[in-house]
């Protein structure tokens, strides 16, 4: 066999290695039903959830406990099946936490708490494009 | 009035870029085509072409300019990226915030480089600059802005305000209207890298052109390995600009953009950097083929494949198809189909002229020896592409997902969780790997090698390499297996490069290009490990406060809270935060909000006391003074225990279209940079504003104690002032100060409010000691009693939530990428006079 071949070989196998690595690695986004359902089922990958927080009739978030020292909180999030869920975040409150309109949380179960690693943050910019007032 | 002549004439010009661009391109291709006779008449109609071209481009670029530097608010793109409050600096950067100027900026390099290739290349100008200017008329649709049969193409610069936002109300009341100020450019890239790093960046991703085009002009004319000559110190010039280019977007990250480190694997990020490493792997094969005739197809799938990813990460970045996946993706101007189809044609055309040609290709026959620089060099190829093959996987997701969901399938795919893990468990043996090959491939460059030769000329490196290596993981304690399998590695590449840069003979420095930047690879390697593999975060809560009780396990909470003036050890430091402070033009450092007075101008605020810098008063009391309100800097005092201490300033910004964004302030020291960041601090927006509870009312008289807030006071005087904190009273203005002190243990504060009558109605001006939390109000005077009396308030204290990390021996790292630059230049000059010598012969 010719070293060349046997080079090709090798790459194929790295490349072969990559792609099932990284499919193995790759997270998913789903629902907190789904969710809990893997969870149920000892597969404790990390995932997506993207969802929103859980508002009040008159427009203010609820269900948010922060630690007492600031340095933790939980919040409840409400995803695209309505589910609603307590999530628990080991950091600081992200700042514009309240004003984002859209949470998505990476992480998983543990028991009935959902336990999110990061949090990303989708807010509504104040210069709306098409909201242009007189004064500016 | 609208200026409507500047944006018709940048329209026009922008019309005409685009036309003489195909022009251009075709004529150029006529030259090549034509018989000789022919061929003249031809090469000057496209030269004219584009030249009209390039004059139609500066005046694109002048009437952008002329309408941002005049603050025409009615065109769109001055008032979503500009504002009078710029200076000219970022006038420039706001050209190419918005993605027409970003395309503008590329085509304005596109224009130099291909100025400069007709000027220095007689023989094959026609066909490498048919390809030019074809990629020029691509580039030029994108900010065309012209509607064909219903279709938009390209989105232009100069559109008018109110046809961009036609459902505007604004506009149906007056068309007219014109805008007094625009949005500015975000807060967030004021910053001196915003000036120079997408220039660089542009220059990169343009200079990848030219080897394409020429490469695809060789196969096009069937020269098909001269190409390589000319081809080879642009790719080398590429490489470095596109390498710099990402090195600063980099530096920027960590200094300022507070994505925690200086890599983030961000797509955006990943998008040029996996160009970035098939372009190092086709000058490689280059090189190789200039000195043995090898690796030619290789060569050319590699130059090739550098260009398309270009386009690629052209339509990741610009398609709107990362959508959250990024931070910094820009905003999608509906441009994806056209992108697609740049991406699109070019690749196929690519690929059909590579299939034409392929049998023709020479190869060489013979197999390639284990103990040949070309077989190490193929490996380093090899296992470049390999490391851009992962990346590139996973960036891919949201394509994936979108194909599949437009087939009809469902596709949830997300990027993985822990990206830094994802990533570099491949990039860092990738790295090793390199690190390797780059100093055992060094010894093949010289001379013919052999197994007992190789073995004679590697062991003295190798040694020596272990002694090293061993002494400095003593040292630093290193005794992780990978850090020391990187270490060792990074070691070995230096030794052995640094052996074979000594053995150059004097006067053949020019050929050493290669051994720094691969000692300079290196070095980037190891100071990689160190900064990010022993990065340790140095503000843990070790209070063991607190943890929600529905978790079981144990958190590591990686958080300070500091109470405004409250020490707090950490590590072997004693923190203070000691204030908020802002910036202020025309002053070094930063200047404590306490000594100034707000305005009705948030961007001009009143000096309350006299600001002094190095013993001399720069600003006086009552001096108005330019601030930038958005951006607000936190005073963190370090004191270690021998005594010396010193200040940082991380600093939080109130960014209009990104909400709150936290920079870092960063210790340097030679072995070591302490990172600090604010996680949280309150009260910055309108919404979140102090609440103040009034807990007292005081009626008391000169001399008499009272409490505020627990603490003992005293009223010590009342007074009759001629100016309020450094601005002179109105004529008929009355105002009484009280003197009152607060003694609060350590500490005596004193609170100064003032009683105001303007017009004959009554103010209070309180005075707040912000330690205390405390505010009093002067409320009223009575003459009958000889009493004043005074209104308590109190808040919750200013507090920060802060994060420091340690990141040790990041300096090896920055001056890594010094030395590849150094490497560069080297080599590019090196190249550039071999391709000078054969052209001129």
């Amino acid at each position: 066999m010719k070293k060349s071949h046997i080079l090709g070989i090798v790459v194929i196998a790295i490349a072969i290695g990559i792609i099932m690595s990284t499919a193995g690695d790759a997270s998913s986004y789903v629902t907190f039903g789904k969710a809990m359902e893997m969870a149920s089922t000892g597969d404790d990958n990390k995932i997506h959830v993207v969802g929103t927080l859980k508002k009040a009739t008159d427009g203010t978030v609820t269900g948010i406990e922060s630690a007492e020292n600031k340095l933790s909180f939980s919040f409840t999030m409400v995803d695209a099946d309505f589910r609603e869920q307590q999530v628990y975040f080991a950091e600081p409150m992200p700042v514009d936490f309240l004003r984002s309109e859209q949470v998505v949380v990476i992480g998983a179960y543990q028991q009935e708490l959902f336990v999110a690693d990061k949090i990303l943050l989708k807010c509504p910019s104040k210069y709306q494009e098409h909201e242009i007032s007189i004064s500016s | 009035m609208i200026h409507s002549f500047i944006g018709n004439l940048g329209q026009l010009s922008v019309i005409i870029a685009f036309v003489s661009a195909l022009v251009a391109s075709f004529a150029f291709y006529k030259s090549v085509v034509v018989d000789d006779l022919q061929k003249p008449g031809w090469m000057s109609y496209a030269q004219g072409a584009f030249y009209v071209h390039a004059v139609a481009v500066l005046s694109v670029i002048f009437c952008l300019y002329y309408i941002v530097y005049n603050h025409y608010f009615e065109y769109h793109y001055a008032w979503s990226h500009s504002s009078r409050q710029l200076p000219v600096y970022y006038m420039i950067s706001s050209f190419w915030e918005g993605q027409e100027g970003s395309f503008l900026l590329w085509i304005f390099w596109n224009v130099v480089l291909g100025t400069v290739v007709l000027n220095t290349n007689r023989l094959w100008k026609g066909s490498v600059m048919s390809i030019f200017a074809l990629v020029q008329a691509f580039l030029a649709s994108m900010i065309l802005g012209v509607v064909i049969f219903n279709i938009k193409i390209g989105s232009t610069p100069f559109i008018l305000l109110r046809d961009a936002m036609m459902d505007a109300p604004v506009f149906q009341l007056n068309p007219d209207f014109i805008p007094k100020d625009g949005n500015g450019l975000n807060a967030l890239l004021q910053n001196y890298w915003m000036v120079i790093h997408p220039p660089t960046l542009f220059l990169g991703f343009a200079t990848t052109l030219v080897p394409f085009a020429y490469c695809i002009a060789g196969l096009w004319t069937g020269k098909l390995s001269d190409w390589i000559r000319p081809a080879l110190p642009w790719a080398l010039f590429s490489a470095m600009v596109l390498g710099i280019g990402i090195l600063m977007g980099a530096y920027w990250a960590y200094e300022t953009l507070n994505f925690g480190g200086y890599w983030n694997w961000d797509p955006v990020e990943n998008a040029v950097y996996v160009p970035w490493l098939v372009l190092v792997a086709s000058y490689h094969t280059m090189i190789t083929y200039r000195n043995s005739n090898t690796a030619l197809k290789t060569s050319i799938i590699l130059v090739v494949a550098t260009f398309i990813l270009i386009l690629y990460s052209t339509f990741l970045t610009r398609s709107g198809i990362l959508g959250e996946s990024s931070v910094h993706s820009f905003t999608d101007l509906g441009l994806s189909g056209q992108l697609l189809i740049l991406l699109l044609v070019f690749t196929f055309l690519s690929i059909a002229i590579i299939v034409r040609r392929w049998k023709s290709i020479p190869t060489s026959k013979k197999e390639v020896s284990t103990y040949s620089r070309e077989f190490w060099i193929f490996i380093g190829a090899t296992t470049l592409c390999l490391m851009g093959f992962q990346v590139l996987l996973a960036t891919s997701f949201p394509v994936y997902n979108s194909i599949l969901n437009g087939l009809g399938f469902e596709s949830n795919m997300a990027l993985p969780v822990d990206q830094v893990s994802y990533y570099s468990k491949f990039q860092l043996w990738f790295g090793v790997a390199l690190a390797i090959l780059s100093g055992t491939g060094q010894f093949f460059w010289w001379r013919k090698m052999d197994p007992k030769k190789l073995k004679e000329i590697i062991m003295g490196p190798i040694l020596l390499t272990l002694v090293l290596s061993a002494f400095i993981m003593w040292v630093t304690d290193v005794s992780y297996l990978p850090y020391i399998v990187i270490l060792t590695a990074g070691i070995y590449s230096v030794v052995a490069n640094t052996k074979i840069l000594l053995s150059l003979k004097k006067g053949n420095w020019h050929l050493s290009g290669g051994s720094i930047a691969h000692i300079g690879i290196a070095m980037m390697l190891i100071g990689i490990m160190y900064s990010s593999g022993y990065s340790k975060v140095v503000s843990l809560n070790k209070s063991g406060l607190l943890i929600s009780r529905e978790v079981d396990e144990e958190f590591n909470l990686e958080n300070l809270i500091l109470f405004l003036n409250e020490p707090r050890q950490m590590d072997k430091y004693a923190l203070v935060y000691q204030g908020r402070n802002v910036e202020v033009r025309g002053v070094s450092g930063y200047v404590p909000v306490e000594v100034l007075s707000p305005t009705n101008d948030p961007y001009h605020w009143i000096a309350a006391e006299d600001v002094i810098r190095n013993g001399k008063v720069v600003k006086a009391q009552g001096d108005t003074l330019e601030i930038s309100p958005e951006n607000i800097y936190f005073k963190i005092n370090y004191e270690q225990e021998n005594g010396k201490g010193f200040d940082l300033y991380p600093r939080i910004q109130v960014n209009a279209s990104m909400g709150q964004v936290a920079s870092p302030d960063i210790k340097r020291d030679i072995a070591k940079d302490l990172y600090t960041h604010l996680s949280y601090a309150p009260y910055m927006t309108e919404e979140e504003t102090r609440e103040w509870t009034h807990t007292d009312s005081l009626n008391i008289q000169i001399g008499d104690n009272f409490y505020i807030n627990d603490y003992v006071a005293k009223l010590n005087d009342v007074n009759r002032v001629h100016e309020l904190r450094g601005v002179p009273l109105e004529d008929d203005d009355i105002a009484v100060m009280a003197t009152i002190t607060v003694d609060a243990g350590t500490e005596q504060y004193l609170l100064e409010p003032i009683f105001l009558i303007r017009d004959q109605r009554a103010a209070r001006i309180p005075d707040v000691a912000n330690d205390l939390g405390v505010r009093v109000a002067f409320s009223k005077i009575n003459p009958e009693t000889d009493s004043f009396e005074f209104d308590i308030y109190t808040t919750q204290k200013d507090f920060v939530i802060l994060k420091a990390i340690e990141k040790p021996f990041i300096n090896i790292l920055w001056s890594g990428t010094l030395l590849v630059i150094i490497g560069y230049f080297i080599a590019i000059r090196r190249r550039y006079c071999d391709f000078v010598e054969s052209r001129d012969k």
